[in-house]
């Protein structure tokens, strides 16, 4: 089953350009560790890092399907930061894996406890059988 | 270099398939080492794919395996030998010239049992036991698992090692199951074989060309493991279920993808081949005395294979098969399914009255299976409105795309005929 971990950051971003150098690496440590465990346990399907909100564009169509573009306003809601698509035998895998998404370290080293959505991805039907 | 016998082709794709369980169970007896053979056996495979396009197929094809996975071993054994030094030898092309002739001798059809019961060993995931087993026996290259499952290729590699870690932990040698073992783990491999096929019959909607036919895949090691226990009445039931299963498959859906409920389905396309082999060998089954749930569930199939409208089909005798199941084997997916031949016997009231005690089940209360039936029981009584609630409901809860559309469509389409009457 696979299964779709989205990381929201409360107010985008929330701080981290401005987190002590050190923390940012432990952070990255982290996520780098995750995703050497979830390769070496065969679960991985895909894992990516999202730019910060600055770079981020609403995209509508106007008049005759050309796009209009307007910023996001990170300060107004979640933003997401990251996901992962796992390949995993349980729901309750996923969720474990989604928990230690959520308690990644942050400023000082403490968890940030971050929302993560977890989803399944939707896959064909099974047969018709019992 | 030997000449080159055979041109490459399909046969030839098909023969190098069937000849990696032999060159694996050869290779794994002489070194005693299941997991590494299984790494050698791989590469030798590939090096045929590289080798045997161009230069044609060998003389000796399972020789010339034979020996290029006895080098890889020695290769492997000796330390001093970097990885990356491997690595390059792989890239040049392998010369089969001296190789231990007793090793190419050395056949026991018992080999790919063997490597059935070991890659579907208990202390594995069913997960990891498909992709050993379609490697390891079906003779599938990682790329190719990792494509039909959609993952990474370094992903499902790291799958398959970490199958093979955890059956040499658990201390499992390379060596013929004892008649004792044979009776207790062949559920297993059953249901190995089962998943596979689920899988690939699932993943076989939409058309996706490009990937590896995974549900004939399980057929073939289903046929494989047939030809070994021919006297199984099992082994004969789950071989018979895929295949009247299989059968349906052209007429399972629409030209863009959209699934076809069984009552619609246009029957003329079903594989009239695939029935009466199915058929042929449910009968071997079910004359073998105690008959298993999957003998069970391929005579369920088989009633509805023989039916030519959906209309001529003995649901009276899909019930009593369903009663046979529900008392060999309860599940609440079961208890759902003998619902469905309850109503069609005596009508959609007592279906549904024979769903009422699943909402206490907490497999499946809330279950979008449950609410899809309850309101396909509904729309036959009548009850329109509730019944395109819970096809509504049951089509947020589902996880396939095919089947959520079709769910959305069925509830529009009975809202819509109810907004404008026949006039």
């Amino acid at each position: 089953m696979k299964y779709i971990l989205m990381m929201n950051t409360m107010r985008a971003g929330a701080g981290v350009p401005s987190w002590p150098k050190s923390d940012l690496q432990a952070h990255i440590a982290f996520m780098r560790q995750l995703n050497v465990d979830l390769r070496d346990s065969g679960e991985l399907v895909t894992a990516e890092g999202l730019s910060f909100p600055e770079q981020a564009r609403q995209v509508s169509a106007g008049k005759d399907g050309v796009p209009v573009t307007d910023g996001v306003f990170p300060e107004s809601k979640e933003f997401l930061a990251g996901f992962w698509i796992v390949d995993v035998d349980s729901p309750e895998r996923a969720y474990a894996i989604a928990a230690r998404v959520s308690g990644a370290p942050g400023p000082g080293g403490a968890p940030l406890n971050m929302p993560v959505e977890v989803r399944p991805v939707m896959s064909a039907p099974p047969p018709e059988m019992v | 270099m030997t000449g080159a016998a055979h041109p490459w082709d399909s046969t030839a794709e098909s023969l190098l398939r069937e000849l990696a369980p032999q060159v694996l169970g050869a290779i794994a007896r002489r070194f005693r080492d299941f997991a590494s053979a299984e790494d050698a056996t791989q590469e030798a495979l590939l090096a045929a794919f590289r080798q045997w396009p161009r230069d044609g197929v060998p003389e000796n094809p399972r020789g010339w395996l034979i020996q290029v996975a006895a080098r890889r071993m020695a290769d492997m054994a000796r330390s001093e030998i970097s990885r990356r030094e491997r690595e390059t030898a792989l890239a040049g092309d392998e010369e089969p010239a001296t190789g231990p002739p007793e090793l190419e001798a050395d056949m026991d059809p018992e080999d790919t049992l063997i490597l059935l019961f070991m890659c579907c060993h208990p202390a594995l995931s069913a997960s990891s036991a498909i992709a050993l087993t379609l490697r390891a026996v079906g003779g599938l290259t990682t790329a190719e698992i990792a494509n039909a499952f959609l993952v990474p290729e370094a992903t499902m590699a790291q799958r398959i090692s970490r199958a093979k870690q955890s059956i040499r932990t658990s201390g499992a040698l390379f060596r013929a199951p004892s008649v004792q073992e044979r009776r207790e783990r062949l559920p297993a491999v059953l249901r190995v074989l089962y998943l596979i096929f689920n899988e690939g019959y699932a993943s076989s909607v939409g058309a996706e060309l490009q990937r590896l036919d995974v549900a004939r895949e399980a057929i073939r090691l289903t046929r494989s493991a047939r030809a070994l226990l021919p006297e199984d009445g099992e082994v004969a039931g789950l071989l018979a279920l895929m295949l009247l299963t299989d059968a349906r498959r052209a007429a399972r859906t629409d030209e863009v993808g959209e699934l076809i409920p069984l009552d619609l389905q246009d029957r003329a396309l079903w594989d009239k081949a695939e029935i009466a082999e199915g058929t042929e060998l449910l009968t071997f089954a079910l004359s073998r005395g105690a008959v298993g749930l999957y003998a069970l569930q391929a005579a369920i199939a088989a009633v509805h294979d023989e039916a030519a409208r959906a209309e001529d089909t003995d649901w009276p005798q899909i019930l009593a098969l369903y009663e046979l199941l529900r008392s060999a084997a309860p599940s609440p997916m079961v208890t759902l399914n003998h619902a469905i031949a309850v109503a069609m016997v005596h009508g959609p009231a007592e279906g549904l009255a024979r769903l009422a005690p699943l909402d206490n089940d907490e497999r499946l209360a809330g279950h979008y299976r449950l609410a899809a039936v309850r309101a396909h029981l509904l729309e036959k009584l009548g009850e329109f409105d509730k019944a395109v609630e819970l096809y509504r409901v049951a089509a947020a809860g589902t996880t396939s795309i095919p089947e959520r559309n079709y769910l959305i469509g069925h509830a529009s389409q009975l809202e819509e005929r109810q907004r404008a009457p026949e006039r």
